[in-house]
């Protein structure tokens, strides 16, 4: 029965900046490369393509479409093995992935593997949050790229960092009304990474871009707020804000409430390193890259022989940052593959390292902007539910730690938290920070222990046609 | 928090907190024994809560299926005597054949089990029908037991937790223990929060059981079967018995919240020093087929999680659970078949062993299993052992 496998010398498992940069990187050296990813074509997040049949009219196009439509070419021009539409459910061995595709599910062997997943969203909890309309920051960027749709029509957006102008902007351009641009961060954290930001020139001038198209659309700021609430009865209907301090805890200071259908809400990125996790690659905690990131050496290759990570999944380093560590890893594999001399390798890998360490002052002002803040979960209130797909409330997490649960894989199974089909992805970061504010540390509250599939797949998929005859039933148990 | 524990001599020590090990300690205790468990990780975390949860008969070995007929009841009244719920469903079974090899092995087991005390019937596809209208129409007969059911594996920690520190014991979880040996006095255990010493020592280390046995210099192989499970987001009802394979390779259940869980202990790969160290995609989807192949409408659901659990096994697949031969007041419990399913009856057993109360049960003691030293002739392997 066993699925058909296709061999390569190295799978790459993302087709982001970082995936795709490392797969040709590789392929150039001279690899048999495979580059899967759960989108129909490359591009990741940052340069993610419009949908089959939507065209994204010429004056909203971006730079981004720009890079996005380049880095596509290159790939197609390449004649590296893309493989798009294609979700990767499991990672096992040395290296077996299994993608489940329209066709059925289809497996890929190689000795080497790069993980370049990116990152998910981090949504800290707030009464409401589960409402339909409520969307998160960088889900809102996905709809408005590939599908060049609009999250509401009046749309609140909220949170850290730089994709709130970002969306803001593009909800702007693309005729709708953002209603309120809610800030975490005061001008004062802005102006503190302005020096750092003005080290991407390009980069500071998109941004600005936003800023005054905001401005010029009249959306009110309201700097150093938080949500403390979506109200609404079947949709979201109006947005409770509220001053906060710079952990993002609520101060005293006027409630304003914003009548909206939509809330594009987010409160930083968490990096998604579940291969290395899956595959038991040693990781390391640190809050302001994306939460557990894998222990890497400079080229990217994890602490498994064979297994390397870059871009978001390894640590949070926005799309410049994924583009140049993607292009290591994928050398790194060349060079341990055996197509790439040492010296060859090592002149290239300095020249990289160099041109990431221009990139990096600008990535960790980001980082400092999208930071997780402690307030924001210490007010979670006990009946906010923190897990949505087991409707778990902080009040149940909380109880779970008093009745003696010590650490999150612990916490599951006292309350379900994390079982559901997202495997923990939303409510992990979440539940074990308030596990750490009992125990002590994150280390200490560990991380859910990686299963399959990646992503929840229907059984239809991975079954396939077959007869009963077909399958490998073992031999009985005994009597 | 983690008690410190005493330096007095306990009068039982129990070194591993399945569920085995968590029962002798509670029956112990209630029974005014001073007593301490000690746990390497926390509480029922190893194969008695990742398990499959299903309390059948219809999988439990011949020999098993009086100790599995009480633990059963003990199961269905587990608020009464643990105090807290393990939720449990207590339902129809249906063991299924599709094919004549399956008919024929079917109907030897279940008669099998008959004789044993299982109320096993055979049933024709129609019955089997109406018993499971969720069932595929392509089977050729079933066996169906009425005392079957099943428990949510995952909440054994929390509820033996509780119930533990009610009745006094003392719970060491994240303390593991390295090393047991005769004092004088009874065992001196070398753990991770100090030596300390008991007059009694019950190991119940599941797979680890050849290490603990190691301590006292025995040779006890234990074989590790690497049991993978698969289980579905929540869906609408789509079945409402436990349903099984004349193989004993598929068990399938429906969860009040709606998830289904599927197994039936096809391996992965792993071993005890790492745990399941991972799937095998390709057992993964046979045992995924068999289970759409025996409830149709399970194909629309979408798979959401997978693991890997250890079970652990004797050389003839029947329990270690017995005194510890050469070592008064040392016990074994654990190795038991379905073990989850017969775990509290056969632990409250050896409980009673330990209080000398009513009539000894001989249980199934290891010296069977006891490998022979080196160039010694191997025993003959014992094919059913005695019970009471
Ligand atoms: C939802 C979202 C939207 C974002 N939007 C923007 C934006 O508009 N502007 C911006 O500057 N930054 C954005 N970011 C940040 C952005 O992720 C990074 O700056 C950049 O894209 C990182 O590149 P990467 O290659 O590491 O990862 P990504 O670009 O995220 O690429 C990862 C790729 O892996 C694929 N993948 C993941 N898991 C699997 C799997 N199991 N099977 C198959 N494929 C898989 C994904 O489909 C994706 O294409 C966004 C982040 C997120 C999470
Ligand atoms: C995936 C899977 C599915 C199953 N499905 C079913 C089913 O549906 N129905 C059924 O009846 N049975 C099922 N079983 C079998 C059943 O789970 C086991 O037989 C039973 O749980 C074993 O209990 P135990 O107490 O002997 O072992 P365990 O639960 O493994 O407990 C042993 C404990 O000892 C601890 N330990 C080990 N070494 C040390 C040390 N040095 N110091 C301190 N502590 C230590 C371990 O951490 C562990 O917690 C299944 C098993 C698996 C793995």
């Amino acid at each position: 029965m066993s699925s058909t496998e296709t061999r390569a010398d190295l799978i790459v498992v993302g087709a982001g900046p970082a995936g795709a940069s490392a797969a040709l990187a590789a392929h150039r050296a001279g690899l048999a490369v495979v580059l899967i990813d759960e989108a129909g074509r490359p591009g990741g997040q940052v340069w993610r393509a419009p949908a089959a049949g939507v065209a994204i009219p010429e004056a909203l196009r971006t730079q981004d479409d720009r890079d996005g439509a380049e880095l596509r070419a290159a790939v197609a021009a390449s004649g590296l093995r893309f493989v798009g539409d294609a979700r990767v459910w499991s990672v096992t061995g040395r290296f077996r992935v299994d993608a489940a595709t329209e066709a059925g599910t289809e497996a890929f062997v190689a000795p080497r593997l790069v993980a370049a997943t990116g990152a998910h969203e981090r949504v800290v909890p707030f009464p409401g949050w589960t409402l339909p309309g409520v969307i998160g920051l960088a889900a809102a960027t996905v709809l408005l790229k590939s599908e060049a749709m609009l999250p509401g029509r009046r749309t609140v957006v909220a949170g850290c960092g730089p994709l709130l102008a970002a969306v803001a902007a593009k909800i702007v351009a693309g005729g709708g009304t953002v209603s309120g641009l809610v800030d975490l961060a005061g001008p004062a954290d802005w102006l503190a990474v302005a020096p750092r930001l003005a080290r991407r020139p390009r980069l500071l001038r998109q941004g600005l871009g936003w800023m005054i198209r905001i401005g010029l659309a009249r959306v009110p700021v309201h700097f150093r707020h938080a949500v403390v609430a979506a109200e609404g009865g079947e949709a979201v209907e109006q947005v409770v804000i509220a001053p906060v301090d710079a952990e993002g805890a609520p101060v005293a200071g006027t409630r304003h409430r914003i009548a909206a259908d939509a809330l594009a809400v987010g409160h930083g990125l968490l990096a998604g390193a579940e291969i290395p996790r899956l595959l038991r690659a040693s990781l390391r905690f640190e809050a302001e890259a994306g939460g557990w990131i894998p222990v890497l050496d400079t080229a990217g290759r994890t602490s498994i022989a064979g297994l390397y990570a870059a871009g978001d999944g390894a640590g949070i380093a926005g799309a410049a940052g994924a583009l140049l560590s993607g292009r290591l890893a994928g050398l790194a594999a060349a060079r341990d593959a055996g197509a790439l001399a040492e010296g060859a390798f090592a002149a290239a890998r300095d020249r990289i390292l160099a041109e990431r360490h221009a990139v990096e002052a600008f990535a960790g002002a980001v980082r400092r902007l999208m930071r997780p803040r402690r307030g924001l979960v210490d007010a979670i209130a006990p009946e906010t539910v923190v897990c949505r797909c087991e409707d778990v409330t902080r009040a149940e997490i909380d109880a779970a730690v008093m009745a003696g649960a010590r650490e999150v894989n612990q916490l599951k199974h006292f309350t379900r938290c994390g079982m559901g089909p997202c495997q923990g992805r939303f409510c992990g970061d979440t539940a074990a920070e308030l596990v750490a504010r009992h125990v002590g540390s994150r280390e200490a509250a560990g991380v859910w222990t990686a299963r399959p599939p990646l992503r929840p797949v229907p059984l239809d998929t991975l079954l396939g046609d077959f007869d009963y005859a077909d399958i490998p039933v073992p031999k009985p148990a005994p009597l | 928090m983690t008690p410190v524990p005493s330096r007095e001599r306990y009068d039982l020590a129990v070194v591993g907190g399945g569920v085995h090990g968590a029962t002798v300690a509670l029956f112990c205790a209630r029974a005014g024994l001073r007593t301490i468990l000690f746990e390497r990780g926390s509480l029922c975390r190893e194969a008695s809560g990742v398990n499959a949860g299903t309390l059948t008969m219809q999988m439990t070995r011949v020999a098993l299926i009086p100790y599995a007929l009480q633990a059963h009841a003990m199961w269905a009244s587990a608020p009464e005597w643990l105090g807290h719920d393990v939720g449990v469903v207590v339902c129809d079974g249906l063991s299924l054949a599709f094919t004549e090899g399956e008919a024929e092995l079917l109907t030897y087991r279940a008669g099998k089990r008959r004789e044993a005390g299982a109320p096993i019937d055979l049933v024709g596809p129609a019955r089997a029908l109406e018993i499971e209208p969720g069932l595929s129409e392509r089977v050729l007969v079933a066996g169906h037991c009425k005392v079957d059911g099943f428990a949510n594996a995952y909440l054994t920690g929390l509820a033996y937790r509780a119930a533990l520190i009610e009745a006094g014991v003392t719970l060491c979880e994240q303390v593991p223990v390295a090393g047991a040996v005769p004092d004088g006095g009874g065992y001196e255990l070398d753990t991770a929060a100090g030596t300390v010493r008991a007059r009694r020592l019950v190991l119940a280390g599941g797979v680890w059981l050849e290490e603990m046995a190691a301590w006292l210099g025995l040779r006890l192989p234990i074989k590790v079967l690497i049991n993978q499970l698969a289980v579905t987001e929540r869906i609408a009802p789509v079945m409402r018995t436990v349903v099984g394979i004349a193989s004993g390779l598929l068990s399938l259940k429906q969860y009040p919240h709606g998830t289904v869980v599927i197994g039936g202990g096809w391996q992965g790969r792993g071993d005890r020093v790492q745990g399941g160290v991972e799937l095998v995609p390709d057992s993964l989807i046979g045992n995924m087929r068999l289970a759409c192949h025996a409830i149709p409408a399970l194909r629309r659901s979408r798979l959401a999680r997978a693991w890997a659990g250890l079970e652990a096994e004797t050389r003839d697949a029947l329990p270690a659970a017995g005194p510890i031969p050469g070592f008064p007041d040392a016990w074994i419990c654990g190795s038991v078949h379905s073990g989850y399913t017969s775990g509290p009856f056969i632990a409250k057993r050896l409980a009673d062993r330990i209080l000398e109360r009513g009539e000894p049960d001989p249980l199934f003691p290891i010296d069977r299993l006891l490998a022979p030293e080196a160039g010694a002739a191997p025993s003959a392997p014992v094919a059913e052992a005695p019970l009471s």
